[in-house]
């Protein structure tokens, strides 16, 4: 064993066996941010407390919840709510959270895009970043379920469902993910495992690697300017800190993170008060049954858009039936984004106001989006159709014309 | 290359063979692990009286948690060719679940309507109109006099199925 002098504190102690000195400097005290940042950065750091709300508020209502068909509607709805103390609290801050962290994920996909933060050298940030996205995906989904109301069920049903498009063992399949012919208790008690162990430890690891993935491009900046980060950081340890592009993140940069945390708590509670409303269904309060469909279904907001994807294609093309077309093109819709860092041709790094032909691009895929959330929500009928499919062409066409977009861009700047 | 590093190899190798014939092992457990239980599997079969039924008008049972349409059809109904026939009586025999995404269409008049996307379908259960990409499933179910049970492949199903693959 290696020899250990007698420590003259506790923090000594720790750092003989730990070395935390030095990990204080590379996670904290020395991990360099640049100062070309606005508040759009911000939102790993509400992620992460966003994420850690999800956790604590799910610990708890988890130690009354039953995972049973006969016993999850009442142990959700009067146990939970009307027994626990506090349990109305937990449950709101964890519905709320589910759906505010969606909100962040979004501004902060689109904040990634908008800057080209997805580009040479930062694609591994990128697609670690997506495959969080489809995990929180499958989490909110997941748990989504649990409360086994009748929004619950049909949403179960209906994602459940969409296997079966996949073909020749697409009906065996459903049935083994349900674990019975139908969505039943064997299909809640493993989405209830899903939901409380597998995607949150799955989530963890990813958003370690996410974080790791960061530290060695280091972030973008509003610019996209690309400096020397060994030669910043030795300017600013100098004493040249008005010099230096750079920061550390602790004490200096999370003290901008945690001003914005705090303006995104008080929105936050907010809702939790007073708006929680909007993430509770009201056909989810009536119990999950087998036998009767609601009248109209859809999937929570931060779904609508792929949801409208999928059933954008109402009629069959080219002998194609029509619920095949919807099923590649929801497939299509969830994949793209994953491979956004290869159909970007353009070989500069530089925010969407500065490539214009992007900057256009950007802001239809924005507006499309929209759209497709707020049709997503409508019923499927007369002119809600039409709308709701030429919004779906548009959202492939915008992906399939991208490499061409950023082409364009990128010859007009004399750069290719 | 010496002999230490041959017999390192060597090590090595079986420790893969091993490994793989474990992990491959194990992947068909988990499988498994997820698929109906017994008791699922063993309650899987319905008995349905026909006999009892109004013509024109359908009835709803649960079989395997799923809604089966029984419809004993009125001379105005038309023949099809998924029809079952007991005797001089035609009777439509569907899985209540529209093909399009799943949800239970309600009986209005003298068609099935799907709240949830428009689908609809006639009292032989096919799609007349909407996205569902094709007619109502047919479920398995054997013929025991005027009775069917559920969840049995009997010579009648077999032939209806036939009829519709076609």
């Amino acid at each position: 064993m290696a020899k250990f002098e007698k420590a003259n504190s506790v923090g000594e102690w720790l750092d003989q066996r730990l070395n935390t000195t030095a990990l204080n400097k590379v996670m904290m005290t020395e991990y360099w941010i640049p100062k070309d940042i606005n508040f759009l950065w911000a939102m790993g750091v509400l992620l992460a407390t966003t994420f850690g709300i999800l956790i604590i508020s799910g610990i708890f209502l988890m130690m009354y919840y039953k995972p049973d068909i006969g016993l999850a509607f009442d142990s959700v709805n009067y146990t939970i709510m009307q027994e626990v103390a506090f349990g109305w609290l937990f449950r709101h801050m964890h519905g709320v959270a589910a759906s505010v962290v969606f909100l962040v994920i979004y501004i902060h996909m689109f904040t990634g895009i908008y800057y080209g933060s997805y580009k040479q050298g930062r694609e591994m940030i990128w697609i670690s970043g997506m495959l969080l996205f489809m995990t929180f995906s499958a989490a909110g989904f997941s748990g989504y379920m649990l409360p086994w109301g009748q929004m619950s069920y049909w949403a179960a049903m209906v994602i459940t469902n969409l296997f079966g498009g996949v073909p020749v063992i697409g009906d065996a399949l459903v049935v083994w993910i349900r674990g019975d012919f139908n969505v039943a208790d064997a299909t809640l008690t493993r989405f209830f495992m899903l939901h409380v162990f597998l995607l949150p430890i799955t989530i963890m690891g990813i958003i370690g690697v996410h974080f790791y993935t960061l530290r060695i491009p280091h972030v973008n900046n509003q610019s996209s300017d690309e400096f020397d980060y060994d030669e910043e950081a030795e300017k600013y340890l100098a004493g040249n800190k008005k010099e230096s592009k750079v920061i550390p993140f602790w004490p200096v940069f999370i003290s901008k993170d945690l001003a914005v945390l705090g303006i995104f708590l008080i929105f936050y509670f907010y809702l939790v008060f007073f708006h929680y409303n909007f993430a509770m269904d009201p056909v989810n309060f009536d119990p999950a049954d087998n036998m009767v469909t609601p009248a109209h279904i859809y999937p929570e907001w931060y779904f609508l858009w792929s949801y409208e994807v999928l059933r954008g294609f109402f009629f069959d093309i080219a002998g194609f039936k029509a619920f095949d077309i919807g099923l590649i093109a929801f497939a299509f819709a969830n994949g793209i984004f994953l491979v956004l860092p290869w159909l970007d041709r353009d070989p500069k790094i530089l925010p969407a106001h500065k490539r214009p032909v992007f900057f256009i691009w950007f802001w239809i895929l924005m507006v499309d989006l929209i759209v497709l959330t707020v049709y997503g929500k409508l019923p499927p009928t007369g002119t809600n159709a039409w709308v709701g499919f030429f919004a779906a062409v548009a959202f492939i066409v915008l992906f399939l014309v991208l490499p061409i977009v950023t082409k364009i861009d990128a010859k007009k700047r004399g750069d290719a | 290359m010496s002999n230490e590093t041959n017999r390192r190899d060597f090590l090595g190798y079986s420790f893969a063979a091993v490994a793989a014939v474990g992990g491959a092992a194990s992947l068909v457990g988990m499988k498994q692990a997820w698929d109906p239980l017994p008791s699922v599997l063993a309650g899987g079969f319905t008995k349905v009286e026909l006999g009892e039924l109004k013509p024109g008008k359908p009835v709803t049972v649960t079989w395997r948690g799923k809604p089966i349409f029984l419809l004993k059809k009125t001379a105005e109904m038309g023949e099809n060719t998924r029809d079952l026939i007991i005797g001089s009586d035609r009777f439509t025999v569907a899985i209540g679940l529209c093909t399009h995404l799943g949800c239970i269409p309600a009986w209005k008049k003298d068609t099935w309507k799907c709240a949830c996307h428009g689908g609809e379908f006639n009292p032989s259960g096919q799609q007349v109109f909407g996205p569902p990409p094709r007619p109502l499933d047919l479920p398995p179910f054997a013929v025991n006099g005027t009775a069917i049970t559920l969840g049995e492949e009997g010579p009648e199903y077999k032939k209806i199925a036939a009829a519709m693959m076609a």
